[in-house]
C-alpha cells in the first residue's frame, strides 16, 4: 500500500539505499500526519465550541498545566530522538563504502558531467553494472556542483579543491536522470545526464566500445565530433543554428573572420579552434564573457580533431572556400600524431 | 479615547488638548525623516520594508509566470532566459530576507509596540533608533543600486565605456546565498554592491536589537516583573540576542567576501587557496540563526494576538516564554545541517542533526500551548485572529516537515531540492508572513486610530491561505520527486506541479493585494477605533488610538499582560471598558516587586 502510495510523491526505488530512505519518509509523514490532524482537529473544535456568540461565556480554565506541558514536551522529544537514529544509521549506510567497489571519477565543470572510469575513458553519461558497488569521486573544475540521483536517493556536492565520495549499488536495470543540485550558474537547470544502469557483462561490453570509438560501426570523424558537441558540455553554450547563447554560435564559424574583444581579428581556423578549447580565455569573441572552462586534460587532440571535423560540416564559408567540389572528407584530415597539425589551416 | 485612560484611576481628567497624537505632534517631511519618536520610527520602517516586500514580490511573479514553461517565456535564446531567471530569483530572495523579512517583525511593530508594552516614553537610545532606520535606508539604496544597475544592462548593456560599466552592476545572480566560488570568481558584477549593503543592513538589524536589550531591561514600569512581560517582548528579546551576536559573523563573511572578490586575497575561492566549504560555515552561523530571527517575533505576535482575540489567559506563559530563549540559544548550534551533502564528516553530521531536532520540540511547545490556549476561550474570528490560525496551520507543517530534513539518510535525497523551497517558505512566509499581517491588523487601530474591515480582510486572509497552499504544498512533492531548486528549466514531467504552483502564486498576489487595500481604506473611510478595540490588556492597549506623542499621560502600572477579566464589554458605550475593582484585585497591580 504504502508503495503505491510513495510512487505518486517519490522517485522509483532503484538502489540499495531507496528503500531505508523511503522507509523513514513515510515513517516522518505518518507522524506529521498524526500531529497534524491533532493540532488542526483540535483548533476546529475550539473554533467552533468557543466562538464569540450571544450568550457564550469564555470560561475559567487554568493558566497552565505543568504535568500537561512536560507531557507535551517529553513526547516530542522521544520522537525527534527515534527519528534521528533511524536517520543517522541510514546515513552510515550510505557513507561507508563498501570494499572491492567500482571506481569512477566525477568530473563536474560549468555546466556538464563528466564520468572517468578505471581505463580512463571519459563519457558524458554515467554507465554502471547492476548490483556492484560504485565508489564515487567528486571533484570540480570551477564551481561547486551537486551530484545528485533522485532514483538512488543519492547526492553529494562536488567541491573545488577537494575530493568527495560518495557510493551506491543500483538494483535495477534502467535509465535515471542525474541533476545538478547547487546553483552553479547561467545553464544551472542544464547541467543534466543521465546514469544507465546496465547487466554487467552488457556493461563490459559498453565500456570497451566506448574506449574505442573508431571500432564502433559507422564512425566517422564528423559524427564523432557531433557526439561531443552534444555530450561534453559544448551544446549549453554554443548553437548551431545561428542564435546567441552564452557562446558564439558554431554555424557558419569555422574558417570565418572572428572579431575578438581586444579589436583584433583572426581566422576560425584549426588552431584557433584547438587552443579555445584548450585555452578558452586567450582570445574571447567580442561581445562575448570569458566564462568557457578549459578542456585541457579533458579532450584528447584526437577528439578535437573530431569537433573540428564536425564543425567544418555546419560551416558555409569553410564548404565555399573548398571550392564547387564543396565535398567534406570522410576520412579525419589530420591526426594528432601528424607533426605539421598546423598545415591543417591551409585548408581555409 | 482618553475616557479609557481615565477608567485606570490613575490619571484624574484628561485635559482637552490631548487630541494632539504622534501622527499629528509634528509637521513637515523633516518630522518624520529624523523623528527620534519610536512610533514614526516604526512607520516608517513599515513603508519601507513593504516597498522591498512589494520589488520582492514582483521578481516572485516573474520567475513564476517563467516557470509556466520549461522553455522560453521571455526572451529568444536560451542563455538570456536563464540568466534573465536566475536574476529574478536571487533579487526575490535578497530583496525578502534581508529587506522584509528580517526587519519587518521586529523593526516595524517591535519598534511602535516595545515601548509602549511597556509603558514608556520612547526606546531606550531613541537617537540609535533613528540611527538604525538609516542604515536599513542606506543599506536598501545599495540593493536599489543593482536592481536600478541590472535593468539599464539589460535594456542598453553591455556598455563599452569603463566608468559606466564599474557604476552599472549587471545586476545579481548569486542566489542570496552568495555561495563561493561562484560568487567571488564568476557571478555578475553587482555582487559587490549587493555585498556592501548586506553590511549596512547588518547594522541597522544590531542597533535595533541593542536598543531592545536595553530597553526591557531599563525600562520596565512598576508592576512588570520580568514573567510578567507580554510574551512579544520575550521573543523581541530573544531575537535581539540573536541580531547581536550573529549579525556581526555575517559582516565579516561580507567583507571577507568583498576582500577576494576586489582585491583577489584568498579566502575561499580553491583557486586563490581558499576553502569553499569555510563559506558555507561562516554564512549559516548567521543565517540560520537569521530564520529566528523571522520566526522568533512571528511567534510572540501570534502569542499577543491569540489571547486577544480569544479572549483567554494565554496557556502556559513560561513554557512559551522559555521557548523563545531554548531557541534563540539553539539556533547558534545547527547551522552544519546545511552542509549535510558538502562533505562534512559524518561525526559532525550526526552532531548537527541532533541539535536540530532538538531545536523542534520547543517550537512544538509553542503550537501546543497557542491551541490550548483557545479551550474555553470566548473566539473572536477577526482578521488577525483568522491570520493566526493561519499562522498556526502552516506553522505546524513548515516545522513538521523540518523532520524529513533533520533526518540524515532523508535530508540526503530531499536537500537542494523544492522540498526545501517548499519547507522554508512555510516556515518564512506561511508563518512569518502570517504573522506580520496578524499583527499589523491587530495593531493598526492603534497606529492609525482607524478600524480596518473585517469581511474583506478575512475573505483576503483565507483566499491568501489557500493560495499560499497551492503554491506551496505541491512543490513537495516535486522536490520529493527530484526536482531540484533554482531550476529555470525542467523536465516535463514536473509541469503539472509548477503550473499548480504558479495558479497559487497568483491567488496569493491578488489576496495581498486585497491585503493591502483594506489597510489603506480604512485610512480613509475606516471606523473610528477606540482606545481598546479587542479588549487585551497588554499596555499600549491603555492609552489613546492613536496614541499621544508620549504615549502614556501618566507612567502606567503593569498588571498580568493576559488578564482579559480586567475589560468588561459595555453595551452602552459598544466599547471594552477597564473594570477597575476587577483590576485592583489582580495580584501585582501595586507595584510590588520594582525591577528598575
Amino acid at each position: 500500500m504504502l508503495k503505491i502510495l510513495g510512487s505518486i510523491y517519490m522517485p522509483p526505488e532503484a538502489s540499495t539505499v531507496a528503500p531505508g530512505v523511503d522507509w523513514l519518509f513515510n515513517f516522518i509523514l505518518g507522524i506529521t500526519a498524526f500531529f497534524c490532524l491533532l493540532i488542526f482537529a483540535g483548533m476546529v473544535v475550539f473554533c467552533i465550541k468557543y466562538r464569540h456568540r450571544p450568550g457564550h461565556q469564555g470560561g475559567e480554565s487554568p493558566g497552565h498545566s505543568t504535568g500537561l506541558e512536560l507531557t507535551w514536551t517529553i513526547i516530542p522529544l522521544i520522537i525527534v530522538l527515534v527519528v534521528f537514529f533511524y536517520g543517522f544509521r541510514g546515513f552510515l549506510d550510505m557513507s561507508v563504502v563498501p570494499p572491492n567497489s567500482y571506481e569512477i571519477i566525477v568530473q563536474s565543470k560549468m555546466w556538464n558531467w563528466a564520468f572517468q572510469y578505471p581505463n580512463g575513458t571519459v563519457t558524458p553519461e554515467l554507465h554502471v553494472p547492476k548490483g556492484v558497488p560504485i565508489r564515487l569521486v567528486l571533484t570540480s573544475d570551477d564551481v561547486i556542483h551537486s551530484f545528485y540521483v533522485p532514483a538512488f536517493r543519492t547526492q553529494k556536492m562536488s567541491v573545488p579543491g577537494r575530493y568527495n565520495r560518495a557510493w551506491f549499488q543500483a538494483t535495477q536495470v534502467g535509465e535515471f536522470p542525474i541533476y545538478c543540485a547547487q546553483y552553479c550558474g547561467t545553464s544551472h537547470s542544464k547541467m543534466l545526464s543521465k546514469v544507465v544502469v546496465e547487466e554487467p557483462t552488457n556493461f563490459d561490453r559498453w565500456l570497451e566500445e566506448a574506449s574505442n570509438p573508431e571500432k564502433q560501426t559507422g564512425f566517422t570523424p564528423q559524427k564523432a565530433g557531433e557526439d561531443i558537441y552534444k555530450s561534453r558540455g559544448c551544446i549549453q553554450c554554443h548553437s548551431i543554428d545561428g542564435s546567441h547563447g552564452t557562446g558564439p554560435t558554431w554555424k557558419d564559424m569555422f574558417g570565418s573572420k572572428v572579431a575578438l574583444s581586444d579589436g583584433s581579428t583572426i581566422v576560425a581556423d584549426e588552431n584557433y579552434v584547438h587552443d579555445s578549447v584548450l585555452y578558452p580565455t586567450k582570445q574571447i569573441v567580442q561581445g562575448y564573457q570569458a566564462v568557457m572552462p578549459s578542456y585541457l586534460g579533458g579532450l584528447k587532440d584526437k577528439q578535437i580533431d573530431w569537433v573540428i571535423a564536425y564543425m567544418k560540416t555546419i560551416s558555409e564559408p569553410y564548404k565555399k572556400s573548398m571550392g564547387s567540389s564543396g565535398a567534406v572528407p570522410t576520412s579525419a584530415p589530420m591526426h594528432k600524431d601528424e607533426p605539421a597539425r598546423s598545415a591543417g589551416s591551409n585548408l581555409k | 479615547m482618553s475616557a479609557i485612560t481615565g477608567n485606570l484611576g490613575l490619571a484624574t481628567k484628561q485635559p482637552e488638548h490631548k487630541s494632539d497624537n504622534y501622527l499629528t505632534h509634528g509637521k513637515g517631511i523633516k518630522s518624520w525623516l529624523f523623528s527620534l519618536d519610536h512610533k514614526r520610527i516604526g512607520l516608517m520602517y513599515m513603508i519601507g520594508v513593504l516597498t522591498a516586500f512589494f520589488i520582492g514580490g514582483v521578481f516572485a511573479m516573474l520567475l513564476r509566470t517563467k516557470l509556466l514553461t520549461p522553455g522560453l517565456m521571455y526572451t529568444h535564446n536560451e542563455a538570456d532566459e536563464w540568466n534573465f531567471y536566475n536574476h529574478c530569483f536571487t533579487l526575490h530572495g535578497a530583496f525578502m530576507v534581508f529587506m522584509f523579512i528580517i526587519p519587518a517583525i521586529p523593526a516595524v511593530l517591535g519598534n511602535f509596540v516595545l515601548p509602549m508594552m511597556l509603558g514608556a516614553k520612547d526606546v531606550a537610545f531613541p537617537r540609535l533608533n533613528l540611527g538604525s532606520l538609516w542604515c536599513w535606508i542606506i543599506g536598501s539604496i545599495f540593493f536599489g543600486w543593482v536592481l536600478l544597475g541590472g535593468i539599464l544592462h539589460a535594456a542598453f548593456g553591455p556598455f563599452a565605456n569603463y566608468w559606466a560599466n564599474a557604476l552599472i552592476p549587471a545586476g545579481l545572480d548569486t542566489g542570496w546565498t552568495f555561495y563561493t566560488p561562484y560568487s567571488t570568481a564568476k557571478a555578475a558584477n553587482g555582487t559587490v554592491e549587493a555585498l556592501l549593503g548586506i553590511f549596512i543592513l547588518g547594522f541597522s538589524s544590531i542597533l535595533t536589537g541593542v536598543n531592545f536589550i536595553a530597553t526591557i531591561h531599563m525600562l520596565r514600569p512598576k508592576g512588570m516583573t520580568w514573567f510578567r512581560m507580554p510574551l512579544f517582548l520575550w521573543s523581541l528579546y530573544a531575537t535581539s540576542i540573536i541580531q547581536i551576536l550573529a549579525t556581526p559573523v555575517l559582516a565579516i563573511t561580507g567583507l571577507l567576501l568583498l576582500a577576494e572578490r576586489t582585491l583577489g586575497v584568498g579566502i575561499f575561492d580553491p583557486a586563490l587557496g581558499g576553502d569553499p566549504v569555510m563559506y558555507q560555515h561562516f554564512f549559516w552561523f548567521y543565517s540560520h540563526p537569521a530564520v529566528y530571527i523571522m520566526i522568533l517575533p512571528a511567534m510572540g505576535v501570534i502569542s499577543e494576538v491569540i489571547t486577544a482575540h480569544t479572549r483567554k489567559h494565554v496557556f502556559g506563559y513560561n513554557f512559551i516564554a522559555y521557548s523563545s530563549i531554548a531557541i534563540a540559544m539553539l539556533s547558534f548550534l545547527v547551522w552544519g545541517h546545511h552542509l549535510f551533502v558538502s562533505g562534512q564528516s559524518p561525526l559532525a553530521n550526526a552532531i548537527f542533526s541532533i541539535l536540530t531536532f532538538a531545536i523542534a520540540v520547543p517550537s512544538a511547545i509553542k503550537v501546543f500551548n497557542w491551541v490550548s490556549t483557545m479551550w474555553r476561550g470566548d473566539i473572536r474570528f477577526t482578521t488577525p485572529m483568522i491570520c493566526a490560525l493561519s499562522f498556526i496551520i502552516l506553522f505546524t507543517f513548515g516545522g513538521l516537515t523540518g523532520l524529513f530534513l533533520g533526518a540524515l539518510s532523508n535530508d540526503v535525497h530531499v536537500t537542494g531540492t523544492y522540498f526545501i523551497v517548499a519547507h522554508f517558505h512555510y516556515v518564512m512566509v506561511g508563518s512569518a508572513l502570517f504573522a506580520f499581517l496578524a499583527g499589523l491588523y491587530h495593531w493598526w487601530p492603534k497606529m492609525f486610530g482607524k478600524m480596518t474591515n473585517k469581511t474583506v480582510g478575512n475573505i483576503a486572509a483565507i483566499l491568501l491561505l489557500i493560495g499560499f497552499n497551492l503554491t506551496f504544498f505541491v512543490q513537495f512533492i516535486a522536490g520529493a520527486k527530484g526536482l531540484p531548486r533554482r531550476y529555470a528549466s525542467y523536465p516535463p514531467e514536473f509541469h503539472k506541479y509548477m503550473v499548480t504552483s504558479t495558479i497559487g502564486a497568483y491567488v496569493m498576489a491578488v489576496a495581498l493585494f486585497m491585503m493591502a487595500g483594506n489597510l489603506l481604506a480604512a485610512l480613509i473611510n475606516g471606523k473610528k477605533a477606540p482606545a481598546n478595540p479587542w479588549g487585551a490588556n497588554t499596555l499600549e492597549w491603555h492609552t489613546a488610538s492613536p496614541p499621544p506623542h508620549d504615549n502614556f499621560p501618566v507612567e502606567p502600572v503593569a498588571g498580568d499582560p493576559y488578564d482579559m477579566g480586567s475589560w468588561v464589554w459595555d453595551e452602552a458605550t459598544e466599547q471594552w471598558v477597564l473594570d477597575e475593582d476587577h483590576a485592583r484585585t489582580v495580584a501585582g497591580t501595586e507595584p510590588t516587586v520594582h525591577q528598575h
